[in-house]
């Protein structure tokens, strides 16, 4: 077994882990205040990825400034989206919430695909071919900057949360929605408002994504389903449990078919287990927590 | 009730002559209405009447398309035959994911979310076995003879297509009035009431999911024969699963005829709108409106449409029941 590409695979998995955290932080905090799952979570991250391209395109930002860009949009279009329709579903049960986010998914994916082409596009970074080493190991700095900045926003995100006027309604929120009505918060203003911060969140990941990997309007249904895994793994609305599954995924998934593929071997089984199934990796670990841990890694309460 | 039998029968008669007039295009449109309305019917069994949502039935048609594929490569077997074998297949499936989702008590998200692991691991593996061509999918050279399940024309897939309908139609009904059907419905409208009533709620779960993946698996067999070509890039994506509980949450879920209705409403308007659309340049566009449809329905018509036809039934209906 090759230690150092294992390794190698682990830090870059890692960083790309980070990313990952900020999308589910997203998920997770619009789940942990409305109890509702945003099934277009992935087809808005693909949106804030456009927009972030559109922008390189008109001005010639690097998407390493322009996911700002993206937060904005994305704030918007998830304001919008909670005050027609998620607002009109909170009492829904649980099952039948479900679908109109799908249908969603849908819009979204495809009118990207109208608005900007079936094609896969890859803008190219300022820094997109650098690279720093460290030791043996070689870290692109792309990956690397988009980590960094992601792991900033995510704890700016956090520390909104815990100590503004409109961090402090969101949890109120949350935590009892009558209570928080009762002495007069505008409970759906917050609701509208903590659905725009949970599609900025995936909008900025998006952003930070544009230099990392090519951009199609087809790739958004997998990340719906890593943050769901990520923010199960961790634990349904818990914040912290979002960043931790995130780590832990970006890491599994990028290690998970080399050391497979190895154990495969070392039994006698001439069998490979590529690159391109790494996604069943993670849906094993989401099969095997939801059945041993619903509650997930940091969650307290059961179910 | 008997008004409706004979509204139906009615219906049923015009279908059986329409091939005598109508063009070998507009028959494929009947086509996909019928295989939808299947497909929605076995989707119905599970979700509509036990109240379980599942997102994960692409996984079932890719088992049935494959399995029988797979016997008649390996064992010269008809697909006739192989696609009940196909069907067994993918029941037990059905009955693993049922294990785990029902056993430990996973509930609505978390169960939808099982579907889809499922079903994409599933994906994800056939897209890799060589056997089936996997990222290029398979073709198939037909060799037309009833015993191999492949014609040329649309007419006999047409007849077959509504026998499909047909069987699903006559065995939801048979369920719906049986005593299983009646404990399905009971632990969907309240699981703990059933419950203490004595219903095994675990059992008549794994009954629906069985019965749900058997069915749904059939028309693998016809997919595979109608179109001659196999990718699980469409057939088993979560894209496929939509458009499967499209049609009967449309119609109505938990009633005999709403998927049938659903798919009578949607599939012409998908299939013209997306051959339109596509010349027009705006290819998706058709998804964009589906997407729309699904968000008006669940706010406005939660029902499904079968209760306004109902209604507006009603005056022809009168005095049956």
């Amino acid at each position: 077994m090759n230690l150092n590409l294992l390794l190698q695979l682990a830090v870059s998995g890692f960083l790309l882990g980070g990313v990952y955290s900020l999308i589910a932080l997203g998920l997770s905090l619009i789940f942990g205040v409305m109890r509702v799952i945003n099934f277009a979570h992935g087809e808005m991250m693909v949106w804030g990825m456009y927009v972030a391209y559109t922008f390189l395109l008109w001005t010639g930002v690097d998407p390493f400034f322009s996911f700002l860009v993206s937060a904005f949009v994305l704030f918007i279009l998830g304001y919008f989206l909670q005050r027609t329709i998620v607002n009109r579903i909170l009492d829904f049960p649980e099952a039948m919430q479900v679908l109109p986010l799908v249908g969603m998914a849908m819009v979204f994916e495809n009118s990207a695909r109208i608005i900007w082409g079936p094609d896969y596009i890859s803008p190219q970074s300022r820094f997109a071919l650098s690279s720093l080493s460290i030791g043996n190991l070689i870290i692109d700095t792309p990956r690397f900057l988009a980590f960094a900045l992601a792991i900033i926003i995510t704890f700016a995100v956090l520390l909104f949360l815990k100590k503004t006027d409109m961090g402090k309604s969101i949890r109120a929120a949350a935590d009892n929605r009558l209570g928080a009505f009762l002495v007069g918060t505008n409970v759906n203003q917050v609701y509208a408002i903590c659905f725009g911060i949970g599609t900025a969140c995936v909008g900025t990941a998006g952003g930070l994504l544009v230099p990392i990997m090519p951009l199609s309007p087809h790739i958004g249904a997998p990340f719906t389903l890593i943050s769901f895994i990520i923010v199960i793994l961790g634990g349904m609305g818990s914040l912290t449990g979002a960043m931790v599954g995130g780590f832990v995924i970006g890491v599994a998934e990028s290690i998970g078919p080399e050391l497979i593929t190895n154990i495969f071997h070392g039994i006698g089984l001439d069998l490979d287990f590529p690159q391109t199934m790494k996604q069943v990796v993670s849906f094993f670990i989401l099969i095997v927590i939801m059945i041993l841990r619903p509650q997930g890694l940091l969650g307290g309460k059961k179910g | 009730m008997k008004r409706l039998y004979l509204l139906l029968l009615i219906g049923f008669l015009i279908l059986l002559i329409l091939p005598r007039v109508l063009s070998s295009y507009v028959l494929g449109i009947f086509i996909m209405i019928f295989f939808y309305a299947y497909l929605g019917q076995s989707w119905n069994i599970l979700t509509g009447y036990t109240g379980v949502i599942s997102l994960g039935h692409s996984l079932f048609v890719g088992i049935g398309a494959y399995m029988t594929y797979l016997l008649t490569l390996t064992l010269g077997l008809s697909p006739w035959i192989g696609m009940w074998i196909g069907g067994i297949a993918a029941g037990l499936i059905g009955l693993v994911i049922g294990f785990f989702g029902f056993r430990f008590g996973m509930k609505g998200v978390y169960f939808v979310l099982l579907t889809i692991s499922f079903a994409e691991i599933g994906r994800l593996i056939f897209l890799h076995l060589k056997i089936f061509g996997s990222f290029q999918g398979l073709f198939i050279t037909p060799e037309f003879s009833f015993g191999n399940f492949q014609f040329k024309g649309n007419t006999p897939y047409y007849y077959i297509g509504l026998g499909y309908v047909i069987f699903s139609l006559i065995s939801v009904r048979l369920l719906e009035r049986s005593k299983i059907g009646r404990y399905m419905v009971a632990l969907r409208e309240d699981e703990e009431a059933a419950e203490s009533l004595g219903v095994n709620v675990f059992k008549y779960k794994m009954i629906a999911i069985f019965i749900s993946a058997f069915m749904t698996s059939l028309a693998g067999a016809f997919y595979t024969n109608y179109l001659f070509y196999l990718h699980p890039g469409t057939m088993m994506s979560m894209a496929f699963s939509i458009e499967i509980i499209l049609r009967p949450i449309i119609g109505g879920m938990g009633t005999v005829l709403g998927p049938v209705i659903g798919s009578f409403l949607i599939t012409p308007l998908a299939e013209l709108s997306r051959s339109y659309f596509a010349k027009a340049g705006y290819e998706g566009l058709h998804l964009v409106i589906y997407g729309f449809l699904l968000v008006a329905v669940v706010l406005f018509f939660p029902r499904g449409i079968i209760t306004y036809i109902k209604r507006a039934l009603a005056k022809v209906l009168i005095g049956t029941k």
